[in-house]
């Protein structure tokens, strides 16, 4: 689809070259990185409830160390937004974002939270996009377990191939203070077409 | 209890046991005994009565609402002592006008009924609060406002409550309010981030400070020392 990853990474032959002992440092780091994820779930409709599924018995979130739901921002490494964001929620969720340590990942699940879904109205965000940036998009309405765990697993691989010594996972990101956004405009919008939504205006607006 | 209201099913006063109303008609049901108790009491501020599928809708004069109201849960014979709902319809006929609707409950009579008010178009949207009554038309009211920007009269704090309070493209369930908003989405995006989370709270909403003299004589005693409960 074209979406460059989140935060441009330095090569690392730019930052001095790969040796032996940081290749073997970053493996093992982002092995116990993506192995204990812990969640800070951002349930606000039908999602979360697939989302609970998820993390029950049965699917057991658990095995890929979710273990623990992560209840404030400031415990949390994966942010799960689950559901439809109306824009009254815009600035809480900024806020969370904002207050999780780096480094810290983003999922976005189902269509609301991915591209307003259903909701082309005037109260629902276009997607959280627009507030935060996002790692891994979960299609469905809502995803199925399944489908989660499928995006949870991407994530683990995007953790594993991160470098030390880039920087930018370190980095605190701030928005683009000319459009206020964390993802560039073009990126967001050519997302907008495989969701299939706001066919009037494109989601990121610029 | 040895004096029980009498009971009435459907709005008829028979003493028997309730049971829920079946095979109600569309129209021709009787109409709830209130609305004859209405028409004697008030005369001409009663426009109309319809009863529809057995529920009785009295539309009345915008200027008696709180009186009518007050007289509607203070009489004996009546007891509406349930506000359930206050909303507003709005149509798509131009010339019809707005309706501000209220649904009260009398739970000792076992009767519901719909009272109506006719907002002409064109002229501001006023009618009056009733709150001085009911406790719990506030937000209910507050709502109103937000959606249809009807002004409650005499309301203690009319602010938007679903929308945030600096929300300036206008009320979203009116009929000349388009579905995506009147503001481009960046714009929108842009106004919603702008807002401070925390400072949508009034501290009237969040402090207990007015409530301390009604608290229980443990409870003020705890938080004069400042012990902190709940945690």
């Amino acid at each position: 689809m074209g979406l460059s990853p989140r935060p441009e990474p330095r090569s690392v032959e730019a930052t001095g070259g790969e040796n032996w002992v940081t290749t073997r440092l970053d493996s093992l780091v982002n092995w116990a990185r993506k192995n204990s994820l812990w969640p800070m779930p951002f349930g606000t409709a039908c999602c979360a409830i697939e989302f609970m599924a998820t993390a029950a018995s049965k699917y057991d979130l658990a095995r890929f160390g979710m273990e623990r739901m992560s209840f404030s921002p400031r415990q949390a490494d994966v942010l799960i937004c689950a559901g439809r964001v109306p824009f009254k929620l815009a600035p809480v969720l900024r806020r969370i974002w904002q207050q999780m340590p780096q480094p810290k990942w983003c999922i976005s699940m189902g269509a609301c939270a991915s591209s307003g879904g259903m909701f082309d109205n005037y109260a629902v965000v276009q997607g959280i996009d627009t507030i935060i940036p996002v790692d891994v998009y979960v299609p469905g309405c809502p995803p199925r377990p399944e489908g989660l765990m499928y995006g949870v697993l991407l994530l683990q691989e995007k953790v594993k191939h991160e470098h030390m010594g880039d920087e930018a996972i370190r980095r605190e990101m701030e928005p683009d203070p000319k459009s206020g956004l964390y993802i560039p405009p073009a990126a967001i919008d050519e997302l907008s077409e495989p969701f299939g939504n706001s066919v009037h205006q494109t989601r990121s607006g610029l | 209890m040895t004096s029980s209201p009498p009971v009435a099913r459907g709005g008829d006063a028979t003493g028997a046991a309730p049971v829920t109303p079946h095979n109600v008609p569309r129209e021709g049901a009787p109409a709830n005994p209130t609305a004859a108790a209405l028409r004697e009491r008030f005369g001409d501020s009663i426009r109309r009565v319809d009863v529809i599928w057995g529920e009785t809708t009295v539309y009345v004069a915008r200027e008696r609402v709180l009186e009518i109201v007050r007289w509607l849960h203070d009489d004996p014979e009546q007891q509406y002592d349930y506000l359930s709902d206050v909303t507003a319809v709005e149509f798509r006929d131009p010339e019809r006008p707005l309706e501000v609707v209220w649904h009260l409950r009398s739970l000792p009579r076992r009767r519901f009924l719909r009272l109506k008010v006719e907002l002409a178009k064109g002229a501001p949207l006023e009618v009056q609060s009733v709150w001085p009554v009911y406790r719990g038309a506030d937000w209910l009211e507050r709502e109103c406002y937000d959606m249809f920007g009807i002004r409650f009269t005499g309301h203690p704090d009319l602010r938007r409550i679903l929308m945030w309070e600096q929300y300036r493209e206008g009320f979203p369930l009116r009929k000349d309010f388009p579905l995506r908003g009147r503001f481009s989405r960046a714009e929108q995006l842009r106004q919603a981030l702008a807002a401070n989370p925390e400072a949508r709270y009034s501290m009237e909403e969040l402090s207990i400070a007015d409530a301390f003299e009604d608290l229980p004589d443990d409870m003020r005693q705890r938080l004069r020392a400042g012990e902190r409960t709940g945690e």
